[in-house]
């Protein structure tokens, strides 16, 4: 399941609603990404999330069904927030359920790793002095390469 | 023919606008002349496309290379590279 929301999100809340019920789930592996307060050195004070509407959900739908293509997944969440996030705050929840660990571990890294390199969404820092668009990062390339080919 | 283009991030804030509804003439047939009339229209879309390297585009919600094809009534974006999750 996919959600692009601005609202806030209760990982923990989410989680007990994302299995509820249903037997054949061994583990969930989840990852929760956060507004860090610094980037090389400086420090931010928030971010804003611009997004595509419209695509960011037919992309991040695209990168669920290839993940559940590639492990045996029970259930796959997503949740990525948009919009003026202040530093701490949560921008993103992965979770991925699956009958045995190393599935739900390998496709939560997978679904970030592709999340954030074929997912439109970008970042504009606010700083004390001003503000900044994110430039993409190389070793986000390098991690999302890692899944190429498909095994 | 009638396109629908977006921007995003900092092309929008170069361009002044998220979205307009352009005529291209015939000679546009694909990402790259779009975005060579596109950089034509105003100081800000020349500033906006300006550096090629620093671009990507989508065609109807997919992304594309800049040999794509452009048709009467497609919608395309061009933005930065993604910086999500």
């Amino acid at each position: 399941m996919i959600r692009v929301q601005a609202e806030d999100f209760d990982p923990g809340a989410v989680l007990a609603e994302f299995t509820a019920g249903n037997g054949r789930v061994g583990g969930i592996c989840v990852f929760v990404g956060l507004v860090r307060d610094f980037h090389d050195g400086d420090p931010v004070t928030a971010m804003t999330l611009d997004h595509y509407p419209g695509m960011t959900e037919r992309q991040l739908a695209a990168i669920e069904a290839e993940a559940r293509t590639r492990w045996p997944l029970v259930d796959v969440l997503v949740i990525h927030r948009v919009g003026r996030l202040e530093a701490g705050a949560r921008i993103v929840l992965v979770a991925t359920a699956a009958a045995h660990r190393a599935a739900a571990f390998e496709s939560c890294q997978f679904l970030m790793d592709w999340l954030k390199t074929r997912a439109p969404f970008w970042k504009l820092e606010h700083r004390p002095d001003g503000e900044n668009w994110v430039a993409a990062a190389a070793e986000d390339d390098d991690r999302a390469a890692r899944w190429d080919p498909h095994p | 023919m009638m396109v629908r283009v977006l921007y995003f991030a900092w092309l929008r804030a170069r361009i002044g606008t998220g979205e307009e509804e352009v005529a291209p003439p015939p000679e546009v047939a694909d990402v790259a002349t779009l975005a060579d009339w596109l950089a034509a229209r105003s100081p800000g879309h020349a500033a906006a496309f300006a550096d090629r390297t620093l671009l990507r585009a989508a065609v109807n919600q997919d992304f594309a290379a800049f040999d794509h094809p452009v048709r009467a009534g497609d919608e395309v974006a061009f933005f930065p590279p993604v910086t999500g999750g």
